[in-house]
């Protein structure tokens, strides 16, 4: 629904903070990159303005006045999928992991640069008007085959375990979005394996080594220390 | 006192004594009524003083006063505030006394109490109501009291001398010094004599045997003068203070200075009481010392109980008391006497026989001879019983073992005379008797070896002497044998014995000296408050055999510290050893006060305050009132206190230090944050206010620098930030550690993105062992200790060296580092750089926090970890951290294989 409202216009925005410099600085640097800025002060307000205005992405601070951000995440998602990215600081990464598991999209640790905010916002909106993922899906050397279940990095093929596929393909159809140790393990092994993340860990580490050129600093497959993982989009 | 020149200012002393004075001032005043005898109105003239304070507004308490049945004493009690007494039974009769605590707890700013020297009845706090008076001086309640004449110490053998009656409730003359105001009540004895008659005093039977007995009139003439002397003699005192602190001149007698030496000989009580009444009118200080011997330790428990009484008498009558050790009395005596300017020596007039002093000289002249520029009072006693109280003991008790082995001894010496008789002559068997009597005198004593020798003598001219068995003899040369034999025999018996005494004499000291040793060399290696208990319970529970109970206070209580295994103290114990605590004075068993108790309870005094109470609980129980116990648990107790101060001194020492230190980091800490916050707002304030301002006139290139710059140093800002609240958070304990297997190159790899910026070109190496386990860790943290670390390397080594990070399995620990080729550090700082805000100098003003590394510290140490830095060789700095590979109390294996 997102998508018939940005043809012709621009993406609108709601920009959640209680912090009025932040909002003036955000409103500034947005506006002059076209898009339509909304800006909501509380999370009731921003509850209201969600409902209202059907942003295509919604910029929050997970520190509001009065509700708890996760909470304004919960409730929206109970009928929006909107991307929502989350601003929040380095020290709460289980602020972070609860706001991603509660739905949200993507978070970006203050401060923050412009440039980053603006990839992290149209990789949202990618995400949004893409409903189905590439069949293939390239990145740098990296190439994943989702039909064939081929992955080649820098047209070698490479073999993986099954599993090590399944993760990959996860991270692919999630390109550039975070996703937490518990989703992933949620996903590929099930409720049971949620206390077990050092199999996620050893399955990380192993398909790093096929894939990356240089395992100890990666380029395709990015560690979030605390939260989770996120496959590197394409500029 | 003496007064140099016309000078007119106090001399020192007597300010030192003014300041004494107001330094009293937070203690009660004593008003004494003094009377010369019963009936003379001194209560009526207290209670007249009482109305008046009342009616002044001053808040009077009778706290006790005694009317006798008088009515006008009656009439005047009414309308006072009074505290009903207490009621003790004892042997059948109920007596009442003062209830001190309650006073204590009321708090009157006047308290009465009559009859200052009354004895307290059993059961009291105190043997002595003056001991009741002076708890209430010292909790700073004013006492009214009244007094005879008589019951003064000092005047008692005076008293007994006029009267012929003993008066056994005696005060100890110091109260008389110590009272703020004296009243002397006095009527002539006529009056007197006339109230008695008239049985105002007291009921009329009662009256006429006091009028035969006490009341002539002789008697109170003489007690009416006794008071008028002692008053006028006070309010002289008080005139001469007058006089010295006001620097009146005036005609100062010489310095005087007494001294009387006690014995424990039943008139030692007299020499104190008429040295006492000597120093008063020479208005000199007095000194009373006892002089311990080699001999002393062979006196009787009686006559040491007698000298423990006599110092104590001394020290109630205002004596400088103390003991000294010496081998000769008279020698003693005068060292002491010359080392303390003491212009007199009082002695007493020898009660031995003539023929005694043959023997051996007197005391008396001794000390006369030795006594050089001192004067000697000979004091005489006129006591009728004489010399039969010797001060040495009595025999010791009939032994009969010992007779018999000096029997045993001559049989023997005969059978082997017997033997020898062949081969050498009689005279030569002399030798072997006074044998058997050296034998016996180191054996078996004086008195057995005396009658060895006897008995030797006897068997000698029995069995060997011509004609044999038969005591006659026929050659008289013989006598002169036995002569020889008996006096030699009795001789060595004396000397040998007397060494024995000696050898026992310096043993007890001996012991007592190594114990007073151990006690203080455990102690001063007693480094905390604990180890100073153990040693004392444990020393005065070996040298004493004594059991300890040591009470320390804890904020406003005092408790237990600690004690002899199976002493059980009760509430009352615990009573008497607060009272010792608080009053600062002995108490329980031995002492005058709370005597019911079953400990001794002593202060622990330093010179400033009083840091607890030991209870002693002695084997023996005459050991109490024993003097040399006594002055050796003083000893002990002073030792205590000593070391208790010590370890206090040094506690206080120690917080001060850290409360330093914390000082120092505070103000390092505002300097830091002063500068490190500061520095990058000034490049960001100045960029972002020239691009605003003078934008237009800058050319791209330049204002892209200029905010380059800026943003640079908001990095530096947003850093140092983290920093500070990672710090706070370590300080503050709120730094929560969440471990989870974690692999080290995912940890180097976010580590390496974080500074992925700053690093630039720069090449790292990165050297992951093959076979690294997953390991527990927080990666968050752990990452953030890796950037540090990352950071410092970069900042202090130069832009084209090469930065390493090796990890590797190192035992069961992981060990990472972080090598650069920088400067390194000096040998001396290596240890101080994890410090809080130590800074390695150097020149390119790379501006760290000197925060870093003491967050990595704390977070690798909230890891269970350690991490050290080290010069590598070939320049450089290597730090490493260690962090051990299993979860540390939680599942069994938790080291993963990769």
């Amino acid at each position: 629904m997102a998508s018939d409202k940005t043809k012709g216009n621009l993406p609108h925005i709601l920009v959640v903070d209680d912090e009025a410099a932040i909002q003036r600085f955000l409103r500034t640097v947005l506006d002059a990159e076209e898009f339509t800025v909304h800006q909501a002060e509380t999370g009731h307000a921003a509850l209201a303005a969600a409902a209202v205005i059907k942003p295509d992405v919604i910029l929050l601070d997970l520190g509001l006045p009065d509700l708890d951000g996760v909470e304004v995440i919960r409730r929206i998602r109970e009928w929006s999928p909107v991307p929502i990215i989350v601003l929040s600081v380095r020290e709460r990464e289980d602020e972070k992991v609860q706001a991603l598991d509660a739905g949200a999209d993507d978070y970006l640790t203050k401060p923050f640069g412009i440039a980053e905010l603006l990839a992290r916002i149209r990789a949202s909106l990618r995400r949004t008007l893409q409903q189905v993922p590439e069949p293939v899906f390239t990145l740098g050397g990296l190439v994943v085959d989702l039909p064939r279940r081929l992955v080649s990095v820098d047209g070698a093929e490479v073999q993986l375990t099954p599993t090590e596929y399944d993760l990959l393909r996860l991270l692919v159809t999630h390109a550039g979005k975070v996703l937490t140790h518990g989703q992933i393990l949620r996903q590929l092994w099930g409720n049971a394996y949620l206390e077990q993340p050092h199999v996620l860990r050893v399955n990380i580490s192993n398909l790093r080594r096929k894939i990356e050129a240089d395992p100890s600093r990666p380029r395709f497959i990015i560690t979030e220390p605390g939260v989770g993982y996120r496959l590197q989009t394409p500029r | 006192m003496i007064r140099t020149d016309d000078d007119n200012r106090p001399v020192p002393e007597a300010l030192l004594k003014r300041v004494e004075a107001e330094e009293e001032k937070g203690k009660g005043k004593l008003k004494i009524f003094l009377g010369y005898a019963a009936g003379v109105g001194k209560t009526y003239a207290m209670l007249e003083a009482a109305r008046q304070r009342l009616s002044e507004g001053r808040d009077v308490l009778a706290a006790y006063v005694e009317s006798h049945g008088r009515s006008e004493t009656d009439a005047l009690m009414a309308g006072l505030p009074g505290i009903p007494p207490l009621y003790l039974k004892y042997q059948g009769m109920v007596l009442t006394e003062p209830d001190l605590d309650g006073v204590l707890e009321r708090r009157p700013q006047i308290a009465l109490v009559d009859e200052l020297a009354h004895t307290n009845a059993p059961g009291c706090r105190h043997d002595k109501r003056w001991k009741d008076v002076e708890e209430l001086l010292t909790a700073g309640i004013d006492v009214y009291t009244t007094v005879n004449v008589q019951h003064f110490e000092s005047l008692n053998d005076v008293v007994a001398q006029i009267t012929g009656v003993e008066v056994q409730e005696t005060i100890p003359d110091a109260l008389l010094d110590q009272a703020a105001e004296i009243r002397l009540v006095d009527i002539t004895p006529d009056e007197l004599l006339q109230r008695l008659r008239e049985g105002k005093v007291y009921i009329p039977e009662q009256a006429a045997r006091a009028m035969e007995t006490f009341f002539r009139p002789g008697n109170l003439i003489a007690l009416r003068e006794l008071s008028l002397r002692r008053t006028a003699s006070r309010v002289d005192t008080q005139m001469r203070a007058y006089m010295e602190t006001r620097s009146i001149p005036g005609p100062w007698p010489a310095a005087e200075r007494l001294l009387v030496c006690v014995s424990g000989s039943p008139f030692s009580e007299k020499l104190i009481r008429a040295t006492r009444r000597l120093a008063d009118e020479l208005k000199a200080p007095w000194y009373t010392i006892y002089i311990e011997t080699p001999s002393s330790s062979k006196h009787s428990r009686q006559n040491r109980r007698r000298v423990w009484r006599d110092m104590r008498l001394a020290e109630s009558l205002g004596a400088h008391v103390a003991t000294v050790t010496a081998t000769s009395v008279p020698e003693a005596a005068v060292d002491y006497a010359l080392r303390h300017n003491v212009t007199k020596i009082v002695v007493g007039k020898p009660t031995k026989p003539r023929w005694r002093e043959l023997l051996s000289p007197p005391v008396v002249d001794r000390v006369i001879r030795l006594s050089g520029p001192m004067d000697v009072c000979v004091v005489s006693f006129d006591s009728p019983e004489g010399p039969s109280q010797t001060a040495v003991s009595p025999a010791p008790p009939f032994q009969p073992s010992g007779y018999a082995g000096s029997i045993a001894l001559i049989g023997l010496a005969s059978i082997l005379c017997q033997l020898v008789r062949p081969y050498i002559s009689p005279t030569n068997m002399v030798m072997v008797y006074l044998l058997a009597v050296v034998l016996a005198a180191i054996r078996l004593g004086l008195r057995p070896a005396i009658l060895t020798a006897f008995l030797g003598m006897l068997a000698f001219d029995f069995f060997f002497v011509p004609p044999r068995f038969t005591f006659a003899v026929a050659d008289t040369e013989y006598l002169i044998t036995f002569t020889a034999l008996f006096t030699v025999g009795v001789v060595i018996s004396s000397l040998v014995s007397k060494a024995r005494e000696r050898a026992e004499a310096v043993r007890t000291r001996e012991v007592q000296t190594a114990s007073l040793y151990y006690l203080s060399r455990d102690l001063a290696a007693a480094a905390d408050i604990g180890a100073i208990l153990d040693a004392v319970v444990r020393n005065l529970g070996e040298s004493l055999r004594a059991r300890v109970a040591l009470f320390l206070p804890e904020g406003e209580r005092l408790e237990i510290s600690a004690s002899s295994s199976g002493l059980i103290l009760d509430m009352n114990e615990r009573t008497v050893a607060d009272w010792s605590y608080r009053n600062r004075q002995p108490a329980g068993r031995g002492t005058g006060t709370l005597i019911s108790a079953d400990l001794l309870y002593l202060p622990l005094q330093s010179a400033t305050s009083v840091l607890g109470v030991m209870g002693i609980d002695l084997e023996d129980h005459d050991d109490y009132t024993v003097q040399e116990t006594r002055r050796l648990l003083d000893a002990f107790a002073t030792q205590i206190a000593m070391a208790l101060e010590r370890v206090q001194l040094a506690h206080q020492a120690e917080q001060a230090q850290l409360l330093q230190a914390r000082e120092n980091l505070e103000r390092a800490l505002l300097n830091s944050i002063s500068h490190d916050l500061r520095t990058p707002l000034v490049t960001i304030t100045g960029v972002l206010s020239s691009v605003l301002e003078e934008g237009d006139h800058l050319s791209g290139q330049a204002r892209r620098e200029l905010l380059e710059s800026a943003r640079e140093e908001s990095g530096r800002l947003n850093r140092f930030v983290g920093n500070l609240l990672d710090m706070t958070r370590l300080e503050a304990g709120a730094m929560t550690v969440k471990r989870e297997p974690s692999d080290v190159q995912d940890l180097i790899g976010c580590a390496l993105a974080a500074v992925e910026q700053r690093l630039g070109p720069r090449s790292v190496a990165v050297n992951l062992a093959p076979d690294l386990p997953l390991v527990p860790l927080d990666m968050v943290l752990m990452t953030q200790v890796l950037v540090n670390l990352l950071d410092n390397a970069l900042k202090y080594s130069h832009r084209d060296s090469a930065i390493e990070i090796d990890a590797a399995r190192d035992g069961d620990r992981l060990r990472l580092s972080v090598a650069d080729r920088g400067p390194g550090i000096p040998e001396a700082d290596l240890e101080r750089v994890f410090d809080k805000f130590y800074r390695v100098p150097v020149p390119e003003g790379a501006g760290g926090t000197g925060l870093g590394l003491s967050i990595c510290r704390g977070i690798v140490e909230a890891h269970g970890g350690t991490v050290s830095a080290v010069n590598r060789s070939g320049g450089g700095l290597r730090v490493t951290v260690r962090l051990p590979l299993e979860m540390f109390g939680k599942e069994e294996n938790n080291a993963y294989g990769i």
